[in-house]
C-alpha cells in the first residue's frame, strides 16, 4: 500500500488490518497515535469502525486520517461527526500526507 | 539557444517584472515559452527571439513575462504566518483599531489566490470580533492570467489538501464537477487587480498590513530595496509587512527589522 510505504519514510511505526473489525481489535489491546483509515472496506466500513473506536475507553486519543476516494461533502461532513481529525481525499501524494499530519499534531 | 538570445529574454523580464532568470533556469524557456510562441502565430523559441529584436508588440512582451512567472502557491503556506496573523497581529489590529473600526490588508504577489483566501478565512473565523467593522483584503499581480483564476476561486482536490484544513473546506467551499469552489462570502472579501511591483504604489492607498511573500525571492538585491522601501511608505508607524520564509530585510534596508520570536513579521524602524 502505497500510503504505508510513505508514513514508515515519515518515520511511523505502522500495523495494518484487513477491514474495520480487525482494526477495533488491534486497537483494543493498544490505542495507536493515529489512524490512517479507508472508507470501504469489507466486514466493517471505516464510518462504523470511527463511531466504535470513539465509543471505547481512550478511544478519544487516536488521531483518526480518512483517506478515500469518496470525496464528496456528504461523505467528508459524516466523517467528522463521526470524530475524523483530518480527511484525505484520493489521490494523494506524500506531501499531502505530510502536511495533513502535521496539521493535525502527528508530526 | 544561443547566448545573446538568452540575454535579451533576460533584460525584458528583468526590465518588466524583475525577475532576475539565471544560467541554471534557462531550460524554463523552452516549456514556458513555446506556448506564448503558438498563442502569437510563431513556430517556436528562435522565432519568439526574432519578434522580439524586430518588432516587438507589446502583447508579446507582456505574454512572455507573464509566462516566466513562478505561480505555485498553497493556503496557508508555511502555517506558522498565519497562525501569528491571527494570534498577534490581528488581535493587535482589533485593539489599535478599535476607534475608527477598519484595516487593510494587501497581498502584493497574490498569484492564485489561496494567500488572500486564507486571510479572508482567518477574518471570516474572527467575525464576532470584527462585528461592525470593515476590512479590506487587496490581492495584486503582475500576472492577469493567474488574477482570474483568483478572482474565480476554483482550486483542484490537489491544491485544497495543501494547507487548509478539512473543517475549513467544508464550511467555506462547494464541489464544483472535480473542482472546489471558495464561497461567495469570502470572495467579496476580498478584491484582486493588476498591479506591478516595479510601479509606481500612491494608487493603492495605505495599508495597515503587507503580505509580500515569496516574490522577493526573484529579484535582485536593488528591486528588493526599492520595494521594502515603498512598502514602508504605505504602512502607518505601527504596520507589519510578512515576508515569505527564504526572504529578509536583513542587509537590505534599514527601514524594517524582525519582529522579535516572530519569525517572518517585520515592523518599521522608523529611519
Ligand atoms: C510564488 S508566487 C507567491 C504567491 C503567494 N504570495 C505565496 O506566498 O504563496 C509569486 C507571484 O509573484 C508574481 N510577480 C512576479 N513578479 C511580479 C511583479 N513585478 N509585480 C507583481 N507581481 C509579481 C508572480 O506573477 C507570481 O504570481
Amino acid at each position: 500500500m502505497v500510503a504505508r510505504k510513505i508514513l514508515q519514510e515519515l518515520g511511523f511505526e505502522t500495523l495494518e488490518a484487513a477491514d474495520g473489525q480487525e482494526a477495533l481489535d488491534v486497537c483494543k489491546q493498544k490505542m495507536p497515535d493515529g489512524v490512517l483509515l479507508d472508507w470501504n472496506m469489507p466486514v466493517m466500513d471505516g464510518l462504523q469502525y470511527l463511531v466504535e473506536l470513539r465509543a471505547l475507553p481512550g478511544g478519544d486519543t487516536p488521531i483518526v486520517v480518512f483517506c478515500t476516494t469518496e470525496n464528496d461533502i456528504e461523505h467528508i461532513q459524516k466523517a467528522i461527526e463521526a470524530g475524523a481529525n483530518e480527511y484525505i481525499m484520493k489521490p494523494f501524494d506524500s506531501e499531502i500526507i505530510q502536511v495533513k499530519f502535521s496539521q493535525v499534531g502527528l508530526l | 539557444m544561443k547566448p545573446e538570445d538568452f540575454d535579451l529574454i533576460r533584460k525584458i523580464l528583468r526590465e518588466r517584472s524583475g525577475l532576475v532568470l539565471g544560467e541554471e533556469k534557462a531550460y524554463l524557456l523552452e516549456s514556458r515559452l513555446v506556448p506564448v510562441a503558438r498563442k502569437h502565430g510563431l513556430a517556436g523559441l528562435d522565432e519568439i527571439v526574432q519578434k522580439v529584436r524586430t518588432a516587438p508588440a507589446e502583447n508579446l512582451l507582456v505574454d512572455i513575462t507573464e509566462a516566466m512567472t513562478t505561480n505555485e502557491s498553497f493556503f496557508f503556506r508555511d502555517v506558522k504566518p498565519f497562525d501569528l496573523f491571527r494570534d498577534n497581529i490581528l488581535k493587535d489590529l482589533i485593539e489599535s483599531r478599535a476607534a475608527k473600526k477598519s484595516f487593510r490588508i494587501w497581498c502584493a504577489a497574490a498569484s492564485s489566490g489561496q494567500e488572500s483566501y486564507s486571510l479572508a478565512i482567518l477574518l471570516k473565523e474572527a467575525a464576532a470580533k470584527l462585528a461592525g467593522w470593515r476590512t479590506e483584503i487587496v490581492g495584486t499581480d503582475i500576472s492577469k492570467e493567474i488574477l482570474a483564476r483568483a478572482t474565480e476561486g476554483k482550486y483542484s482536490q490537489f491544491e485544497v489538501q495543501r494547507g487548509l484544513a478539512i473543517q475549513l473546506l467544508v464550511k467555506y467551499f462547494t464541489k464544483e464537477g472535480e473542482q472546489w469552489r471558495i464561497s461567495q462570502d469570502l470572495r467579496d472579501m476580498v478584491s484582486f487587480r493588476e498591479f506591478n511591483l516595479l510601479n509606481d504604489f500612491t494608487p493603492l492607498g495605505k495599508f495597515d498590513v503587507v503580505f509580500c511573500r515569496n516574490v522577493l525571492i526573484y529579484f535582485d538585491q536593488e528591486t528588493k530595496k526599492k520595494v521594502l522601501e515603498r512598502i514602508a511608505l504605505m504602512l502607518p508607524p505601527d504596520g507589519v509587512v510578512f515576508l515569505g520564509g527564504a526572504e529578509t530585510v536583513l542587509g537590505i534596508t534599514d527601514k524594517f527589522e524582525p519582529v522579535p520570536g516572530q519569525r517572518g513579521i517585520y515592523k518599521l524602524t522608523g529611519k
